[in-house]
């Protein structure tokens, strides 16, 4: 359980919010986020600004391969006011190829110190895809191929996270025909990592990850694709807001026709939602705005985050359902209806049934002596009056 | 005291004899034998495939709101429509096939499958034939079953016929009526066909010309397991419309067809025979009988009562005959007083 005092964590919102030179309610505000994008139970936005306010700043080396920085890119032009900000100040990123300001034998230089100076400790994330094809000679930083340098920068992390798909699965590199025989980190490295699929990824997918990580000291629980289980553990499908559209079955057949105006689900128009795991529909796509998710704005999800679908399967080729296990609200094949006799109504149905039965038997005997009962007046009336002579008229 | 059975043989024995009264007396106007119905060549149609539906029910909510039917709640809370079974208001259901762990789609064993169940609107309806007025009919052009409440006496003998038990009465309902599929007939002349096949997001519901359904089923039929194929969605073009020729009917649509995988079928289109064919046809990859589809012989029932029965009233001859019968025993049986000493009367 998270348990931090309200007084401490407003110390601790003041400090970080002189240092930011932000408002301390902006501050607060982030890390109430933060915690809610991570699924943490209330109070634990308190240890979040605590842990944001010891600054250790760990250090972080970050490295490119086969990608389009778009992971970077998304994380900087997040729209929340704060959190680029955050996201420097929290860590202190020594290596990162589009943001460092230093360059060629310096850049590198840099990354060797950190790497020496915070040895077991530093955060290792990785963007892009690794080609393993001819030796993965197919990508070089520094002279060195891709796959020696996430090797080496591996060894002595505290942590490996890998962002965006390229890094989680392989992404858009691998795809078929895959000329460079692109593989995730995990693959290279030959170990779980935890991964932030998406291309890009939702930039409070990751910073929760890091922030996970500052404030508890380890990485947050994941599926066994190493993804968040906080992120990734539904399927778009699961919480979309065109969902009552397809159980209504009402859906768009083209684009821009009457339907996808009105905003009917986009299932038949190759809509990946049911196959892939992500949680856009509730906090959005890149953190652009909760309405202007693919979805939200008219496209069909391409399941980017999920591996075999995203840049794999055609954007307008049907989904799979994965949700569809029978619950119990299939009617069975067969269905009985009713609940049964209960004892009470089986006594009940009893004692009358025995009570009719007794009547009836009781009555058919009397039947029988009322009619032996007349015969036996018939005699003797017959005895009183022998000389009787028959009626007539 | 007399067991059923031994009563059973004895009304059996009586009806035999009464046949071969009459089988003398039928040679003077010969019956024959009613041969069981085909499907009318324009039939219309549903094709059902169980391994392309994923259980979404949208052929369910469509059918209620085409049919302006009420939902029906079997659940503690009543918030959604969970119809069990057919009813007098749930003309289409999508029921669950389920086996062991249920971890596979479309499995005998250890699995799930779906199954919908509407009414296959038979080439030689039961219904149609049970029905004493003309409340039960057969359209001679689409061969839909339709239903006239006007007509109804109520008397639901079309409940008792189906042998897939699709006709129900509306038993809530004090001015109830018998409720069932009659292929969106309705909407027809508007242009739109069955509401079911309308919606269904993968085709696993396909509407079209009976004729051109049996024909994309055994194409199905046909293919590899887990080769691509293309699936059509919606309404089944007919071969002139592939070539071109518009079916002013129904209503200008864009083309839905799309790329699926061939699912592992049982070699068999139910519905293609059953009772002289339905015009419904299905495909499933777990056997029929498991998904509750009845085996049924070519031939009909209705054709094999009609025989007998028209055969037994042709003429009048069963009545006559039974009546016959009844005044020789009546007469038997009748004693006179004629024996027993006179005790007075009016005479």
């Amino acid at each position: 359980m998270v348990k931090v005092s309200l007084n401490a964590a407003n110390q601790a919102a003041e400090a970080v919010a002189d240092r930011l030179e932000i408002s301390r309610r902006d501050f607060l505000a982030w890390c109430a986020a933060t915690a809610g994008s991570l699924g943490l139970s209330p109070g634990a936005e308190a240890a979040i600004a605590v842990a944001m306010q010891q600054a250790r700043r760990p250090s972080v080396i970050w490295l490119h391969f086969q990608e389009c920085t778009g992971c970077s890119e998304s994380l900087l032009r997040a729209e929340h006011p704060t959190l680029e900000r955050l996201i420097l100040d929290v860590i202190s990123l020594d290596y990162h190829e589009t943001l460092m300001a230093a360059a060629g034998h310096q850049a590198e230089a840099a990354r060797k110190a950190a790497m020496a100076a915070n040895k077991g400790k530093y955060v290792l994330i990785v963007e892009g895809a690794i080609p393993t094809r001819d030796k993965g000679v197919y990508c070089k930083v520094g002279g060195h191929k891709a796959i020696d340098l996430v090797r080496e920068c591996a060894a002595d992390a505290a942590a490996v996270i890998a962002i965006g798909s390229c890094a989680s699965w392989g992404g858009m590199p691998s795809t078929d025909p895959n000329p460079t025989g692109a593989a995730s980190v995990g693959e290279v490295l030959g170990k779980p990592v935890v991964t932030i699929p998406g291309c890009p990824p939702n930039p409070y997918n990751f910073l929760s990850t890091v922030v996970h990580f500052l404030t508890f000291g380890k990485l947050p629980e994941v599926d066994k694709l190493g993804r968040p289980l906080f992120a990734y553990s539904r399927l778009i499908h699961e919480n979309c807001e065109r969902r009552p559209h397809f159980d209504a079955g009402r859906f768009a057949m083209e684009f821009g026709d009457d339907g996808h105006r009105k905003g009917y689900c986009l299932y038949k128009l190759g809509c990946k939602g049911p196959e892939t795991y992500a949680n856009c529909p509730s906090i959005g796509f890149g953190d652009a705005g909760e309405g202007n998710w693919p979805v939200g704005c008219g496209h069909p999800c391409i399941g980017c985050t999920e591996k075999g679908i995203g840049f794999t399967k055609p954007i307008h080729a049907l989904a799979e359902l994965k949700s569809v296990t029978p619950p119990l609200q299939y009617a069975r094949i067969v269905e009985e209806q009713g609940a049964g006799a209960s004892f009470a109504s089986a006594a009940a149905t009893a004692a009358i049934a025995g009570a009719a039965a007794g009547g009836a038997a009781m009555l058919a005997r009397n039947l029988g002596l009322s009619h032996q009962a007349e015969l036996a007046e018939a005699e003797k009336a017959k005895a009183a009056k022998p000389a009787d002579p028959p009626q007539g008229g | 005291m007399a067991t059923r059975r031994e009563f059973l043989k004895g009304a059996v024995r009586g009806t035999l004899a009464t046949t071969a009264v009459l089988t003398g007396a039928s040679a003077i106007t010969p019956v024959e034998a009613r041969e069981t119905h085909a499907r009318p060549a324009e039939a219309l149609g549903l094709l059902y495939d169980a391994t392309l539906c994923i259980g979404c029910k949208a052929c369910m909510a469509a059918c209620k709101v085409a049919n302006d039917n009420p939902p029906e709640f079997n659940t503690s809370e009543h918030l959604w429509d969970t119809p069990l079974d057919t009813t007098g208001h749930t003309f289409n259901i999508i029921k669950a096939y389920r086996n062991g762990t249920m971890a596979t789609k479309d499995v005998a064993e250890n699995g799930f499958a779906f199954m919908k169940f509407s009414c296959l609107h038979c080439a030689d309806p039961s219904c149609v034939s049970a029905c004493p007025v003309s409340a039960m009919t057969k359209d001679p052009v689409t061969g839909v079953v339709g239903y006239n409440p006007d007509k109804c006496i109520g008397c639901r003998y079309c409940v008792a016929a189906c042998p897939f038990g699709i006709p129900k009465y509306q038993y809530d309902d004090p001015f109830g009526r018998i409720g069932k599929c009659e292929l969106c007939r309705h909407r027809h002349s508007k242009g739109h066909y069955s509401a079911c096949a309308e919606v269904c997001p993968t085709g696993a519901t396909l509407f079209g010309r009976t004729a051109d359904l049996l024909a994309e089923a055994k194409r199905r039929l046909a293919l590899k397991p887990g080769e691509v194929t293309q699936y059509p969605r919606g309404r089944l073009k007919s071969v002139a419309e592939q070539q071109g020729q518009a079916d002013k009917r129904w209503r200008a649509e864009p083309d839905q067809t799309y790329e699926g995988k061939v699912g592992t079928y049982v070699q068999r289109v139910y519905g293609e025979h059953e009772y002289g064919g339905t015009q419904v046809l299905k495909l499933s990859a777990v056997p029929f009988e498991r998904v509750g589809m009845p085996n049924l012989p070519p031939h009909s029932s209705a054709a094999t009562s009609e025989t007998i029965q028209h055969s037994l009233y042709g003429g009048l001859l069963m009545p006559l005959a039974v009546l016959g019968a009844l005044t020789v025993i009546a007469k038997r049986n009748v004693k006179t007083d004629d024996d027993s000493p006179q005790q007075g009367g009016e005479s």
